[in-house]
């Protein structure tokens, strides 16, 4: 790739919780187009990394632009930007959660139609048809009028990424979007996102399903304990580990069923 | 029993009917006007309790501790005597008002609060990850889920409230029960009148129970 401007830069991103510090420092770029997964055993920060990109939660050093405008502050300041900023930020970079977080007070299609109106501003046909055509990309076509709790767990998931991406973000954050499912439901969700992640998508992926991880990323990033501990392309990763921890989280997860 | 001669309960209350339904009309206004003002000012109270900054917070947590702490007959008693020593002179009913309205004002700032915590942080990320802001976030995802939850003990709050309106009559706003008491006192058919008043009562109380529930069914489908 080209040495483009990247999309996404984190500059030596730090975030405390109490005395604890959960990111100690982390740098990296991402360029338009990259798959970039990120493993780590639980507590190595990478849930909190990926919050941190959209603003759910705060960090206390370091800066994160994207397309190269730095994200909840003003450049070159302290001062933090006011809520529609925020918002307006909020709205270029899109996130599904680990519990889906559909609005259980409306439809499949009112949920990806909300922010298409009352973020971007869409009239609501233009909306609805938008909705539609995600809905139908990810397989839910008849489904568009049942409300969440109508729907299975991989339905509700498939709905939140159809939320996240009609939105058209630059980036879309997935966080662990296959854990808190049964696992005969996971495969329908991640077939899905390797579909977007085929159309040119920049995505960033936290997961523990790691041969997902092979197969879709152009890039893996290897966190422990709040720092990126290796990174490269998934096939040298996973066959050529360089660190034992490495290896052994590696060894770890080649026992499992899927 | 179902003669109608004077002195028998029948014709003493048709003798009344007037006073009565005036003290029913009495009873119903202050009921409406302490219940609206009371919901919407706790409304407002119950956002400021959640999401306000802290001076806010504190401000309103004091109130609302105080007023559900203080008895709703000395709430009463001070804002028609109490607000006359500052030189406040306001008429019974509007006293009443004052007192009941800020009562219900600090009940429902709780159940609004309890309604907005009790739903998953996880909605509040949703929202802000599709760009919404504050005002919106609560508008489209929160408050209509918190409706839900805060639409059975907010016909608790009503229905006290309705009952409460009786402590009124101690400082002479003639409402149902001083209508009823001053219609005794002429005919002494005590246990007849007394038992009528409170029929209403429940009339007027079951009737927003049924409203409630109504609502209850009409946003079932917010499930979860």
């Amino acid at each position: 790739m080209a040495q483009a401007e990247p999309l996404l830069r984190a500059i030596d991103v730090h975030k405390k919780f109490g005395d604890v510090e959960v990111l100690k420092g982390i740098d990296i770029d991402v360029h338009k187009g990259e798959v970039l997964a990120i493993i780590g055993s639980s507590g190595s920060g990478k849930t909190t990394f990926l919050r941190c990109i959209n603003l759910l939660e705060e960090f206390h050093q370091g800066e994160i632009q994207v397309d190269g405008e730095r994200i909840g502050y003003t450049a070159g300041t302290h001062k933090r930007l006011g809520e529609a900023a925020i918002a307006a930020q909020r709205a270029r970079i899109g996130m599904v959660f680990q519990s889906f977080n559909l609005f259980p007070h409306m439809t499949a299609e009112q949920n990806v139609t909300l922010g298409l109106v009352k973020v971007q501003g869409r009239k609501k046909e233009e909306a609805v048809e938008i909705a539609r055509r995600w809905l139908d990309r990810v397989g839910l076509t008849e489904r568009r009028d049942h409300y969440p709790y109508q729907l299975s767990g991989g339905q509700q998931q498939r709905v939140a990424i159809a939320r996240a991406v009609a939105m058209e973000p630059k980036l879309v954050l997935f966080d662990e979007v296959t854990s808190a499912l049964d696992p005969e439901l996971v495969a329908e969700v991640l077939a899905v996102v390797q579909d977007l992640a085929k159309s040119g998508m920049t995505m960033l992926i936290v997961s523990h399903e790691m041969s997902f991880v092979r197969a879709v990323s152009t890039r893996v990033v290897f966190m422990e304990q709040g720092r990126i501990a290796e990174q490269g392309p998934p096939e040298e990763l996973f066959t050529q580990p360089k660190s034992e921890r490495l290896a052994a989280f590696i060894g770890r997860f080649a026992g499992r069923a899927h | 029993m179902f003669s109608f001669e004077p002195g028998t309960f029948l014709f003493e209350a048709w003798d009344a009917r007037y006073q009565l339904m005036a003290g029913l009309a009495v009873t119903a206004q202050l009921s409406v006007l302490t219940i609206v003002s009371g919901s919407i000012a706790g409304m407002i109270g119950g956002i400021g309790l959640t999401y306000g900054p802290w001076p806010i917070r504190f401000l309103l947590r004091v109130y609302v501790d105080a007023v559900r702490g203080i008895p709703v007959l000395v709430l009463i008693l001070f804002s028609y005597y109490g607000l006359a020593l500052f030189g406040i002179q306001i008429s019974a009913f509007t006293a009443g008002v004052v007192a009941l309205g800020g009562f219900c004002a600090a009940h429902m700032s709780e159940t609004v609060r309890g309604s907005l915590e009790s739903i998953p942080a996880g909605q509040t990320e949703a929202a802000k990850a599709i760009g919404l802001r504050f005002g919106q976030r609560l508008r489209y995802v929160l408050l209509p889920q918190a409706i839900r939850r805060l639409l059975p003990p907010w016909v608790n709050t009503a229905v006290e409230m309705v009952k409460g309106t009786t402590l009124l009559s101690i400082i002479g706003v003639v409402e149902l029960l001083l209508a009823t008491q001053q219609t005794i006192a002429r005919n002494y058919l005590i246990l007849q009148f007394y038992f009528a008043a409170g029929m209403l009562y429940v009339l007027v109380n079951f009737t927003i129970s049924q409203l409630g529930a109504l609502l209850e069914r009409r946003t079932a489908h917010l499930r979860y």
